[in-house]
């Protein structure tokens, strides 16, 4: 039953990427559609690394955009001054930007991870505007101009891998013994530290894990762009990465990947309604979380598709 | 009843992003068109620096009406087509890739440097003829296809210097924003340049964005002996700068740089401490220039208000555009623009100006002194 459903997902990548790849390389797709896949697919690695967190472990922090620039900026600081071929350098930039990533995560999870809720969620906030704080103020890494000249060597190819990589691994360690633990804790500590769950372990590796994944998005980030700001990752960035998860459903892999879509491509496609376009994006995320979460519509929602199943079926 | 209301709403919002949708396409059909020439903008509309977007984009449609309503260039009109980058990299990039989509056949942006950056690592693929209008960081022109309107940062900070020192001061105190890449490179150049022209750097003071108290710098500057006191940022810091040290009586003559521009509105009108505060602007709106004069009454006519330096920066790169396409005789080719653009002399409102191959402006700076509640420019 688990083989068969694996096989599915696998079909499923592999028929996507062919969808993705037959788009491109025959200029169907439009330019402004071309250019958002990497945007698209940073985000869904983002966005399934933070539910890890805050799905998953139920813990909210605000500091992913701090772990996603110290990755970056890792990684294509790697990619800046060594000058190895590109097939070398990138698999080591994303492997260096994502362990620097984790190593901030597991400096930061040892004083934060004793907080719980809101306080964690101030600690890893501020945690965030430190990291932004000192990248605008080192010069080696460009300060507050940024850091230029990254050779762009992202493409839609690496990003597409890397999403499923984290897909892969994020999806099996929830499915997994560790996965279940994170769980546990998530919906009651007391018991799950009295069955002998180490809350402590459980709660670093899944945000160590999450640092990690966030750092090599952000490594991604930063090729396909070439140009690193510190501004860029302040915490409203931070913020519109919980609201993917948020939208998607708490410790929902799924649903965060298709939140990371809609959220990333709406703005763009309400390009042509210009002046009334933040205001009209705001107004759709308003309906949008009303329609998935509030129950009266939810189950309005339900009525409506089970009715559609029923016609269907008939 | 509140059940279909919300119905309703929904369907209606997902109409009106259908509408989005569809408006692309229909764009593109338009394309190829020889007698339009497409410009696309980039700029923040929205957003924290969303007033530099708007003005600018203001400031190319004066620009592009005018050339419209004298008959176009080489018999072609002009066509502005503005997208929002809300003063962020992968948006600004998003926004090209959907003006490339609507086949636009030079780009005038982005309006902030790191956008612009970003933005020229895409159009040097594609080859396209590149100006921005206001994008100040050294990087900015680096590739071949890329042109400025505006100085750049270190510029400014030389200028200044020289200037200073023009004006028998020696000794400068100076306070620049760390966290702000614009005041760090002003600074620095000025640093630079004022000691190798002889002069002493009494005080260097930092603070970083959103600083609101500068009494703890000020202090230190009053009783380091300055003559002078040099101020490269922005005009809303400017304004807590001049107020604190009228309050602690410090007395020093101030300079700037084109960061000030809108110090006045700032302080309400009223420009006590700042009396004889000097900088460096392309642009001032009060100068008795007639093309300057008539630029700001069609802006005020149309948008009801004065043009700042990045409105200008805005029509003059329009202007820009206009030229290269004559000297082209029409060719709308990338490369006969690019070409071209070495070729041109712009009568710009920030100046008389020639572009060389590194795509930097060559153009003389212009001083304004705050007098009277107003700024006025001299020579």
């Amino acid at each position: 039953m688990k083989n068969k459903k694996n096989i599915v997902y696998m079909a499923v990548a592999i028929a996507v990427y062919l969808l993705l790849f037959a788009l491109v390389e025959t200029g169907t797709a439009s330019r402004q559609m071309q250019n958002l896949i990497v945007p698209v697919l940073v985000n869904i690695i983002l966005a399934v690394s933070l539910n890890l967190i805050v799905g998953f472990l139920g813990e909210l922090t605000l500091g992913h955009a701090g772990f996603m620039s110290v990755g970056a900026y890792a990684g294509c600081m790697f990619t800046v001054y060594c000058d190895l071929p590109v097939y070398a350098e990138l698999p080591i930039a994303f492997v260096i930007g994502g362990l620097t990533a984790a190593a901030f995560g597991f400096i930061i999870g040892i004083p934060a991870l004793r907080l719980k809720g809101d306080y964690l969620a101030i600690v890893t906030l501020g945690f965030g505007e430190i990291i932004r704080s000192i990248l605008n103020s080192m010069d080696i890494v460009g300060g507050s101009g940024g850091l230029k000249g990254i050779e762009k060597s992202g493409n839609y190819t690496v990003a597409y891998v890397l999403t499923i990589i984290t897909l892969i691994v994020i999806s099996n360690v929830i499915h997994s013994c560790h996965g279940r633990s994170i769980k546990a804790i998530r919906d009651n500590v007391i018991a799950a530290e009295s069955v002998g769950v180490n809350v402590v372990y459980y709660k670093m590796f899944a945000f160590v894990l999450s640092a990690f994944f966030a750092g090599v998005a952000g490594v991604l980030y930063g090729q396909n762009l070439g140009i690193l700001k510190p501004a860029t990752f302040d915490f409203n960035k931070s913020i519109e990465i919980l609201v993917m998860v948020v939208l998607g459903g708490m410790g929902n892999i799924k649903g965060s990947i298709i939140a990371a879509i809609i959220l990333t491509v709406l703005p763009e496609l309400l390009r042509d309604l210009a002046d009334y376009r933040m205001l009209f994006y705001a107004l759709a995320l308003i309906i949008m979380m009303l329609f998935s979460s509030n129950p009266t519509l939810v189950e309005f929602r339900q009525r409506i598709f089970s009715r559609r199943k029923r016609e269907v079926e008939r | 009843m509140l059940k279909r209301f919300l119905a309703l709403a929904m369907a209606g919002t997902m109409a009106l992003t259908m509408v989005g949708c569809g408006g692309s396409g229909a764009n593109e059909s338009a394309e190829g068109g020889s007698d339009v020439i497409k410009i696309g903008g980039i700029g923040p509309l929205t957003g924290d620096a969303a007033s530099y977007g708007v003005s600018t984009k203001n400031g190319a449609e004066i620009a592009v009406e005018e050339i419209n309503a004298a008959g176009g260039v080489e018999g072609m009109q002009m066509e502005l087509l503005f997208e929002d980058d809300e003063c962020d990299e992968q948006k600004s990039v998003n926004a090209y890739s959907t003006l490339m989509d609507q086949g636009i056949n030079v780009l005038v942006g982005s309006v902030t440097s790191a956008c612009s950056i970003a933005v020229s690592g895409e159009s040097q693929k594609d080859g396209i003829l590149q100006i921005t209008p206001s994008g100040s960081a050294k990087e900015c022109t680096a590739t071949p296809n890329a042109f400025r309107i505006c100085f750049t940062d270190p510029l400014q900070g030389q200028v200044m210097a020289e200037y200073i020192q023009q004006q028998g001061l020696s000794k400068a105190a100076v306070i620049y924003n760390n966290g702000d890449e614009y005041s760090k490179g002003i600074h620095d150049a000025f640093v630079e340049k004022f000691a190798e022209l002889g002069g002493q750097i009494v005080a260097d003071e930092s603070f970083t964005t959103g600083d609101v108290d500068f009494k703890t710098q000020l202090t230190k500057i009053k009783s380091s002996g300055a003559d002078c006191l040099f101020l490269p940022f922005y005009y809303t810091e400017v304004a807590y700068v001049s107020e604190q040290a009228a309050s602690l009586g410090l007395g020093l003559p101030m300079f700037g740089c084109d960061g000030w521009d809108g110090v006045i509105k700032q302080l309400n009108g009223d420009t006590t401490n700042i009396e004889g505060g000097t900088f460096l602007t392309p642009f001032v709106p009060t100068d008795s220039d007639e093309k300057i004069q008539a630029f700001v009454s069609a802006y005020n006519e149309k948008f009801g208000a004065d043009p700042d330096q990045f409105a200008a920066d805005g029509y003059d790169a329009i202007y820009a555009i206009k030229l290269a396409v004559e000297q082209t005789g029409g060719d709308l080719s990338n490369d006969a623009l690019i070409d071209a653009m070495t070729k041109i002399t712009l009568n710009g409102l920030t100046g008389d100006m020639t572009f060389d191959e590194n795509g930097e402006p060559n153009k003389s700076a212009k001083v304004a002194v705050i007098e009277n509640g107003a700024y006025t420019a001299k020579n």
